[in-house]
């Protein structure tokens, strides 16, 4: 490609514009930090949408990730291939094509072309099998006798997971869940790309209207997810811990 | 990985070999510019540099029909293309000796202030804000934004008056480009899109009912639609597009506009445009350089 | 298959079972069926105009174009590349994290977590963005640095839990043979700990290689922007969902070859590991693809 010598000529790197001389317009002089304030709310808005996305999404993968998990694990073989072949599928499917698939190829197939809840469904279908695998990974936990004492007792298979396994299997289950949580709301951000003005895609328009501040945007949308995800990743350890402790 | 390595060496045997098949709009007519030999510049110039080297990296568009739109031979056709082999024939390179990256609204300005690229062609508005973070030649083309309906224009729009009077329609355009940020004086219900060709499926489904970006890409994209689509044909901005390059290379962007008058002058700039927007468009009158 | 949470289906429960395999089996056909129907059938768009349905031929010619199946080769190759550069960095950036949080000295140990923290609770596609933005480097840089760091944070983690869960007899050993602590860890505790993590490492890098696709939004020529943007630009919108569900097929069959892989691997390497109750998704039913329980689920 190019030498390196040739590289260097590119002129001074902006870096967000703390520092850059060539800049003519009185108010981008003072602060970079200044585009981050003028925009707090349209932040704030894309925001709340990552945070809906994230609450609608995962509400959705967590019922039919718990569904699969329980198809995956069924006496009923028809079931097991099901299950098993829409977890194959979807994990292996990037991202930004199920997405895609998601704006594009519904609407073809008659859904309406409102693309929040386009995303939404998405990134409930794509989480799902990742909360399939963490609960099934939690019920595998459960030590063996537990069952065998269930059943024993004369439960049922439903008995034996609902009121025996499943409890049980919670606690071990919780923090998995939670990273696939965390890993959800980065995902949130993806759907930016496919028309959705949530925190990322805002960012974009942001950054299109106040390029000399590209540094200070960044950062502040940043700390938005990681007020999110941080958190979320700090209980998780936690519990993880906890059960450590108590097995 | 044997499979990969041979469709590798294919892939590259097939770059230069293989003529555009499918391709009837932006058929390369083969009238390459002439390319200039023993060229002399002052030592320590970009322009030196460049004739030294032999080559030279330029970003432009691969998704901009008569502009910049790449083939499925990963090689750009279009006007931006022919400006491009322009500059470099006077630098004495060849059309062969370019080389052609993908440059995306977003990422141009990066482009030019890393030097992964010596130039940018590529739809590229001249504005004050970019002025200030990489240099302009030109402009050597004139646009103006419009706006792209379904054909038959089923809604009426006239302009982009339209959506202030309509909050409820969307129109879809690329994000991080200087349409979405014209665009905003009128209405705030827009879908910002990766690319222009993302906007065409909501205009069908009536997500959108318009797209809008700069006359002659909606030129490109209604002419390659088979009638599906059509443009207002009202444009209510002006677009110079200018050649991107490091800011403050005043001898570079001297010699650019240099080469673009002469060009203007002796109809290369005629024939680019009959060889690759002149299918669509109109011969337009050449613009006049900004010397700023 | 049989499983300690129910009994070996009887007369009547397999009875039961198959008829509701056939149900399963006809509600999938159906959901088929329509789902060919409506891509065959003529579409007519918002403006009123009528275009042919997915099926029809006017839709899929480019594709006896040899040109169309060497872009996507290019695609492919430019999808591999950016994964194989970023696998190789987010295995080393991996290994020096692992280090740096086992450390001995909170110096060390406090400031490599406060990174990988930050690292890991930062999306990919943002991280691209910012490295393309703010370091001005070109797309593919921008691709391969998100992936290596988010990447290297999570095989960072898996590493230390393998560090973490050997026997401290390991260690011990080590160190009474006279080797320092640093040798230790380097050659004791690590190749352990590596060979251990393997499967899950390589589930890792199917995260990875699936995650190129966010550097689409970058503007990387990767396989899905030069499949379905950049082929669609050139030969006509009306080929968009075509070349679309063609590189949803190419990415599946990667994809499932490297899950396979990945379970082959793990197959091979075996659960004689001490740490299978410590590893979230080892268990009874084995790792079978799982993408790295705590650290790599859900991907970006």
């Amino acid at each position: 490609m190019r030498s390196p010598v040739r590289r260097a000529r590119g002129g001074p790197a902006i870096s967000g514009g703390f520092t850059h001389p060539h800049l003519s317009h009185p108010l981008r002089k003072e602060h970079a930090i200044d585009a981050v304030f003028e925009n707090l709310p349209v932040f704030l808005g894309g925001f709340l949408r990552t945070l809906s996305l994230l609450a609608i999404a995962g509400v959705g993968a967590f019922a039919i990730g718990v569904v699969v998990a329980a198809m995956r694990i069924s006496p009923v073989a028809s079931f097991r291939a099901v299950a098993t072949v829409y977890t194959e599928l979807v994990r292996n499917t990037p991202l930004t094509l199920l997405l895609f698939g998601c704006a594009f190829v519904l609407p073809y197939l008659g859904a309406a072309p409102v693309y929040y809840p386009l995303a939404a469904i998405g990134l409930t279908v794509y989480t799902s099998p990742f909360v399939a695998e963490a609960v099934r990974s939690g019920v595998n936990g459960v030590p063996i006798g537990q069952a065998e004492a269930a059943r024993s007792i004369g439960l049922t298979f439903g008995q034996v997971l609902g009121l025996v396994v499943l409890p049980q299997a919670i606690r071990m289950v919780i923090p998995p869940l939670i990273n696939v949580f965390i890993a959800l709301t980065k995902n949130t951000s993806v759907a930016g790309a496919f028309f959705v003005t949530e925190l990322f895609g805002v960012s974009r328009t942001v950054i299109n209207d106040r390029g000399d501040a590209v540094l200070a945007i960044l950062l502040s949308v940043a700390c938005f997810y990681l007020v999110v995800t941080v958190p979320l990743g700090l209980v998780a350890a936690a519990i993880e811990k906890r059960v450590a402790v108590l097995r | 990985m044997r499979i990969s390595r041979t469709l590798m060496i294919t892939a590259i045997a097939a770059v230069g070999v293989l003529g555009l098949s499918g391709c009837t709009d932006s058929e390369n007519t083969g009238a390459e510019p002439e390319v200039s030999e023993d060229v002399e510049f002052e030592a320590g110039t970009t322009m030196a540099d460049l004739a030294d080297a032999g080559e030279i990296t330029i970003g432009t568009k691969f998704d901009q029909p008569l502009f910049g739109l790449v083939g499925p031979d990963g090689i750009p056709v279009g006007f931006d293309v022919e400006i491009g082999k322009i500059v470099a024939a006077e630098l004495g390179i060849e059309p062969d000796d370019i080389e052609w990256v993908e440059a995306i609204s977003a990422n141009r300005e990066p482009f030019i202030q890393n030097g992964d690229v010596d130039l940018v062609i590529a739809t590229y508005t001249i504005n004050d804000t970019r002025k200030e973070v990489v240099s302009f030649a030109g402009p050597y083309y004139e646009a103006g934004q419009d706006l792209l309906v379904a054909e038959g224009n089923p809604e009426g729009i006239e302009g982009p008056e339209y959506f202030q009077e309509n909050p409820d329609a969307a129109v879809c355009t690329v994000s991080g480009s200087t349409s979405e940020k014209n665009i905003a004086e009128y209405t705030t219900n827009v879908l910002p899109a990766n690319g222009y060709s993302d906007c065409l499926e909501p205009l069908r489904t009536g997500a959108a009912v318009a797209v809008t970006t700069d006359n002659v890409i909606l030129a490109g994209l209604a002419d390659a639609s088979d009638g599906e689509f059509e443009v207002v044909n009202n444009p209510f901005t002006q677009e110079p597009y200018g050649i991107g390059l490091a800011l403050d290379d005043t001898d570079f962007r001297t010699f650019i506009n240099d080469t673009l008058e002469a060009a203007f002058e002796d109809g290369r700039w005629d024939d680019a445009w009959e060889s690759t927007a002149g299918a669509v468009l109109d011969l337009p009158d050449p613009p006049a350089v900004d010397r700023y | 298959m049989t499983s300690v949470l129910y009994d070996a289906p009887g007369p009547r429960a397999r009875r039961n079972s198959r008829i509701l395999s056939v149900v399963g089996v006809l509600a999938v056909a159906v959901l088929l069926a329509w789902l060919i129907l409506t891509l065959a059938a003529p579409r007519v768009t918002a403006g009123g105009s009528e275009q042919p349905g997915l099926l029809d031929g006017s839709r899929w010619d480019i594709f006896l174009d040899l040109a169309v199946w060497r872009a996507l080769g290019r695609g492919v190759l430019a999808t591999l590349q950016m994964a194989g550069i970023a696998a190789v960095l987010a295995i080393v950036i991996g290994i020096l994290f692992s280090f740096g949080r086992t450390a001995r000295t909170a110096w060390v140990r406090i400031p490599t977590s406060v990174v990988l923290e930050f690292l890991r609770g930062m999306p990919v596609v943002l991280m691209m963005l910012f490295v393309l933005l703010v370091f001005s480097t070109g797309s593919l840089g921008a691709g391969v640095t998100a992936l290596a760091l988010y990447n290297g944070a999570l095989i960072g983690e898996i590493l230390r839990a393998g560090i973490v869960s050997l026997p401290k007899g390991q260690r011990e050993a080590g160190l009474s043979i006279g080797l320092t602590p640093v040798a230790t860890r380097f050659l004791i505790e690590f190749p352990q700990a590596f060979r251990q993590m393997l499967p899950i490492i390589i589930a890792q890098m199917v995260v990875l290689l699936k995650d190129t696709a966010l550097a689409y939004i970058v503007g990387y020529s990767e396989l899905l922007r030069v499949g379905v943007n950049n082929l669609s630009n050139f030969y006509g919108n009306r080929y968009f969902f075509s070349l679309f569900f063609v590189v949803l097929v190419i990415y599946l069959a990667v994809n499932l070859l490297l899950s396979w892989i990945a379970r082959l691997v793990a197959r091979r390497t075996g659960r004689k590991s001490v740490l299978d109750a410590r590893i979230p998704g080892r268990g009874v039913f084995g790792m079978a693809g799982m993408g790295g329980g705590t650290a790599g689920a859900g991907g970006p």
